[in-house]
């Protein structure tokens, strides 16, 4: 392994690659922008920071959102829409929820094409299952582990196509030309530390989200925020930051697997929350919004599951947010599980052979991990931190960012999902705007003359940085600042937020900012997790500040975003994205307008609502 | 409390040790976090591969107690913890440091699979499955390429040499999800025959036995696909049928055609143009990826 | 068969080094337990097999003792020289040795070209591998592309060879009720036979070739539904190979051996009612 400091490198000597179209991340949003760019013939390169295939993606379970009217002829895009921006409390980008309700079907149908397998119904279409906060049965999905046909498919489509995928491979900064435009990016491979360049006419991040940084969560080591920092850094807008999905129901017991996801296929599939007293509490917290299309008794609620026309919906599936805050103020209250949760119940309401068959990860799961099996016991459950709805600021037709040449897609994205997600809508945004960000990136390459350049000193500066901990010893352990960031984040900007902690929370990222420049790393470049773990606290300290500051500006409750102080929405709030940019080295949030939705939308939610 | 011992491989390829880490026992742990908490303690740069955690991605295989198993759904209290607990890497594949291995072998493979190729489109949602069809299928696509019944293969795990013409099982698995496929169009049958090896499996079923996903490799895939090829090159009657029934898929020699080993760039293919246009032709190649990383399907 | 030759497939990069110790294995369970089990069980069915297909006596238990039952290793006994009253009703004339040895080729053939009974010995004998983690004891290794172990994919047709000697020991076991000069009845002869004959049923239709052509072949089930109903009715009883292998491969032996000690008169089957 060399262990030559970087201050001798010779620019010429580090490996270089140049493309058309380079798109960072490889889960489902990164290969499908990667399928786009080589299917119209540009040279198309693939970079992530593990193995292909391995990328958060494989994580979702429940399916994919699409109004195909399979079940329910009566769906199609407009209550989709209309689904989608409900659930996001009206913070979402019209044009791109709109986009993503009409073009989701076809998305769908592309995998087919491609070789996906999903569950079908009895006439051989697609199956769709019903989940929270969608007014049909609407996701098309494969028993619990969607996410993982998902990758799978757009991963066989990419290899065969020839795409070049470079793995494990970490991406330190995007590069920028004399013009402003983003022009490369510069990174090392992990297995051998040795530094990489790409040079590129466009480049599409679609690194996911941010999980990494709470305690609880359901993301994976890969969840650090890279791309938001990325983008922030290189002069990009990010909005919504403040707006973070707790899922309602991630495992809580044993310890080691707490926060790992439950998906949401168990309510959907009839699985009911209880407290401690066994009452199914969701009746207790339908909020005003929900409660005219919401059962108000358990026998309705039962019945919905085989007539959706003549009931309403069970308050299980209250959009993710609502039922968070309902099991947190139960186990607050003192009516929580053993282990700090509440009690998902699916196995006194379904038969051990339909959960088994319906839900066959969820039980392996809970059977190796916990030692419960859910077709005889419940579940115990809490929330986890889950989905990042904020991020990169982009263009609703064509996911560019605010500095040319670079494009975002996915949950590093944002704008569809509001301030709250619904279940679903993630894994046909990575589809819908995946493709889009494909589609803008290879426009904008193709319109580029001459090559890009990059200068060799942003290379260098990067690669220096990145190296700096090599040199320094003794210092600050990376796990240490990880394991500190990790609990602030969970205790002070977790699921309900105060304005005092999250003033606190902001002195302490800035401490563990200072701290994070005297890290200090032992060891070899080659495959070394401490180094690499370095190399990640910078974006994660990054987006930490960003969610705690956007926090601060929210002076109100909406979607994922909770604040005890001010616990309800504040219609004015309810018009601005909080929008935060790097200017000249500051760390700027102001309030920008959202755009203005056309008449005609607006009707369409006008008369859709009951 | 109660301490227990991890005897962890540490070394590269110019060789290596397995070293003992005393580290206290924490109830409800898997192998997983007892590594993490090696990692944030007593050895920083102690290499192993994870990601989710949760036994969806198949990151984090290695051999424990000697065993291929996947160390995050391995829990403490399943082990014998009165003596030490063994972590090796996988086998069969080339170590890059401590418990991570270039699995790029896996990769080249991937891309020697024809495709799945319909007769029509499907792109306006026409395509038509009952469940039956899709059920087979959905088994193997259950796989989270772990790679772990790669590493018990003995076919490749005690002979190097037959890499260069054994797919393995992970394939084996993707070739019956495809030619089951009740809308597929390609015969890849010669091609398992004559390139992909599975003469070469002994049915020995090991592949099964680690399969984390509990996909039945054996029974439902590589045995099935070895029927299917006595129709296609050893069943006499079978051939006869054949010839008077018209043959309905493309032969292997097309189908091959789509196969993404065509389509993707060699190790040879990327060198070459790295040299061409990267801004140095002479970087060192021993240190670079290329020689080393696990990236057979970028410039490996 | 279509030729791939002038299609290049895609270089693999050979000779890494591997991590871990160079040892056989790392495992410390008792891994050895159950090849050295198949061996020693199989090696002790070959054992009396053989002497018994070699005694050409003592193998049916005929009129004079007011029965019919024969071993299954005899039937269908086809030489000229099977003892009165086994005979099917024509002979080989010039067949001169034992007459389990004209037959039990096919049920050998069937067993050996087993997909079970090929892990089991593959990894009892051949020791290619002993168990899971631990290294094969060979030096190379080329599995079943050549002579000749690619006979084995002959399987599909000692399966139905097979059929035919289940049909064979069905009627054996249908004959056995027959008690001459006492009219029909049951003795614990018959339920032997029965019970053998079961078993080797259960064995043949839990066969993997049976499962395929049964409908493992086919890519739409939806368009076949009867074939379809067939394999799914035969796809957990073929999980369950191994065990209907064991089964079956123990109770043919113990048939053997009963029919055997009553021709003997060792000891007097029962009859029950």
């Amino acid at each position: 392994m060399a262990d030559t400091p970087t201050s001798t490198l010779d620019p010429a000597d580090i490996e270089s690659h140049s493309f058309d179209v380079v798109v960072i991340g490889a889960g489902g949003a990164g290969l499908r922008a990667a399928i786009e760019a080589k299917s119209r013939g540009l040279a198309t390169a693939l970079v992530c920071k593990s193995l292909l295939g391995k990328a958060h993606t494989v994580m979702a379970e429940g399916g994919a959102a699409a109004a195909m009217g399979n079940i329910w002829p009566e769906d199609n895009w407009k209550v989709h829409f209309r689904d989608t921006m409900r659930g996001g409390k009206m913070l979402n980008n019209w044009r791109m929820a709109e986009l993503h309700a009409k073009e989701s079907p076809d998305r769908i149908y592309e995998l087919e094409a491609w070789g996906a397998l999903f569950d079908r119904t009895k006439d051989g279409r697609i199956l769709q299952r019903d989940f929270g906060g969608h007014r049909y049965a609407r996701l098309a999905h494969v028993g619990d582990r969607t996410g993982l046909e998902l990758i799978r498919t757009l991963q066989q489509r990419a290899v065969s196509m020839g795409i070049e995928v470079f793995m494990e491979c970490k991406i330190l900064r995007l590069l920028k030309d004399s013009e402003g435009r983003v022009s490369g990016a510069v990174g090392y491979w992990r297995p051998t530390g040795e530094p990489v360049t790409f040079k590129a006419k466009a480049i599409v991040v679609a690194t996911g989200g941010v999980g990494r940084s709470w305690k609880y969560t359901t993301n994976s080591w890969e969840s650090t925020g890279d791309g938001q920092a990325l983008a922030l850094w290189a002069g990009a807008d990010l909005i919504d930051m403040e707006c973070l999905q707790f899922h309602p129901t991630g495992m809580v017991w044993p310890l080691s697997v707490r926060g790992i996801l439950v998906t949401e296929g168990v309510r959907g599939d009839g699985g009911v929350l209880r407290n401690s007293e066994g009452r199914r509490f969701m009746f207790d917290y339908i909020p005003p919004m929900f409660a005219a299309e919401t059962a108000d008794s358990e026998a309705e609620a039962d019945r919905w599951y085989e007539d959706h026309l003549n009931n309403r919906r069970p308050p299980e599936l209250l959009p993710r947010d609502e039922v968070a805050r309902s099991i947190n103020s139960e186990v607050k209250a003192g009516r929580g599980s053993p282990h700090g949760g509440v009690l998902l119940d699916i196995a006194s309401r379904r038969s051990a052979e339909y959960i088994r068959r319906r839900l066959p990860s969820m039980y392996h799961q809970f059977k190796e991990l916990a030692g419960v099996d859910i077709t005889v016991e419940p579940m115990e459950v809490g929330p986890t931190c889950h989905y990042m709805m904020g991020g990169i600021r982009v263009d609703a037709e064509t996911e560019a960012t605010t500095v040319p040449g670079l494009f975002s897609a996915g949950e590093v994205a944002a704008g569809l999902h509001g301030a709250n997600r619904l279940g679903g809508n993630s894994l046909s945004d990575l589809l819908v705007f995946g493709r889009r960000a494909g589609i803008g990136a290879s426009d904008f390459a193709e319109g580029f003359t001459g090559e890009p350049s990059v200068d060799p000193r942003d290379v260098l500066e990067a690669i220096s940085e990145a190296d700096a901990p090599f040199l320094r010893d003794p210092g600050e352990s990376p796990y240490d600042i990880q394991h500190d960031l990790q609990e602030s984040m969970q205790a002070l900007v977790g699921i309900i937020r105060t304005g005092s902690e999250l003033e606190q929370a902001l002195e302490e990222i800035g401490k563990l900012r200072e701290r994070a420049t005297k890290v200090s790393v032992q060891g070899g470049r080659g495959y070394n997790p401490g180094w690499n773990l370095a190399t990640d606290l910078p974006a994660m300290l990054t987006v930490s500040m960003a969610v705690t500051r956007g926090a601060i500006e929210r002076r109100e409750s909406r979607g994922g975003h909770t604040r005890d102080d001010f616990p309800n929405p504040d219609p004015e709030m309810g018009k601005v994205n909080f929008v935060q940019r790097l200017v000249d080295g500051e760390h700027l949030v102001v309030p920008e307008p959202l755009p203005e939705m056309p008449d005609e939308l607006k009707a369409l939610l006008e008369e859709e609502a009951h | 409390m109660a301490e227990l011992t991890m005897r962890i491989w540490r070394g590269d390829p110019a060789g290596g040790d397995f070293i003992d880490y005393r580290i206290p026992e924490v109830e409800g742990e898997v192998v997983l976090d007892v590594i993490h908490r090696i990692q944030a303690g007593p050895a920083p740069d102690l290499a192993c591969r994870w990601n989710c955690k949760a036994g969806k991605c198949g990151s984090c295989s290695a051999e424990i107690n000697g065993r291929p198993r996947l160390m995050c759904m391995t829990r403490m209290d399943t082990l014998p913890t009165d003596q030490p607990v063994t972590v090796a890497p996988m086998r069969t594949f080339p170590i890059i440091r401590d418990l991570v291995t270039d699995v790029s072998f896996n990769y080249v493979m991937a891309r020697q699979v024809p495709p799945f190729r319909p007769a029509t489109s499907g792109l306006d949602g026409s395509f038509r499955m009952a469940q039956v069809d899709v059920d087979r299928g959905q088994e193997f696509r259950k796989c989270i390429e772990c790679f772990l019944c790669q590493d018990v293969c003995h076919v490749i795990r005690d002979h190097e040499e037959n890499k260069a013409r054994y797919s393995g099982p992970r394939w084996f698995i993707r070739f019956m999800e495809l030619e089951s496929h009740p809308l597929d169009t390609n015969d890849r049958r010669e091609l398992l025959r004559q390139r992909m090896g599975l003469g070469m499996c002994n049915i020995t079923k090991c592949c099964t036995e680690v399969c984390p996903e509990h996909i039945k490799i054996t029974d439902n895939a590589i045995i099935p696909l070895k029927e299917r090829v006595v129709d296609a090159a050893y069943d006499p009657v079978a051939w006869l049928g054949r010839k008077i029934l018209r043959r309905s898929k493309r032969s292997a020699a097309e189908a091959l055609a789509d196969a993404p080993s065509y389509a993707a760039p060699t190790a040879e293919d990327l060198a070459s143009r790295k040299s061409a246009t990267g801004p140095s032709a002479a970087s060192p190649s021993a240190a670079s990826p290329s020689a080393a990383g696990p990236s057979a399907a970028g410039p490996a | 068969m279509s030729t791939l030759e002038d299609v290049k497939p895609t270089p693999v990069t050979l000779g890494g080094t591997r991590g871990g110790p160079a040892v056989r294995t790392l495992r410390r369970d008792r891994w050895w337990v159950s090849p050295a089990v198949t061996v020693g069980v199989l090696t002790a069915f070959v054992a009396y097999a053989t002497w018994a297909a070699f005694q050409n006596a003592n193998y049916y238990v005929g009129a004079a003792m007011h029965r019919d039952l024969i071993s299954p290793f005899y039937s269908p006994c086809l030489a000229e020289s099977c003892v009165p009253g086994s005979h099917p009703g024509f002979v080989i004339t010039w067949w001169t040795i034992s007459p389990a040895i004209l037959i039990l080729i096919f049920p050998l053939g069937f067993r050996l070209t087993c997909y079970y009974y090929r892990k089991a010995y593959y990894r009892g004998f051949w020791q290619s591998p002993p168990a899971c983690g631990v290294a094969d004891g060979h030096a190379s290794y080329s599995g079943e592309t050549r002579f000749p172990l690619i006979l084995q994919n002959v399987h599909r047709y000692f399966f139905l060879f097979g059929l035919v000697f289940n049909v064979i020991l069905t009627i054996d076991a249908v004959m056995a009720f027959r008690m001459p000069g006492e009219g029909i009845g049951v003795s614990l002869g018959t339920l032997v036979l029965c019970v053998n004959a079961a078993l080797l049923w259960i064995y043949t239709l839990s066969c993997h070739a049976c499962r395929h052509l049964c409908g493992g072949n086919l890519d739409k089930f939806s368009k076949h539904p009867i074939r379809h109903r067939i394999w799914k009715t035969l796809s957990p009883l073929n999980a369950r190979h191994m065990l209907f292998a064991w089964m079956s491969l123990i109770f043919v032996a113990l048939t053997d051996l009963y029919v055997r000690l009553v021709a003997s008169g060792v000891f007097h089957d029962p009859k029950l009612f």
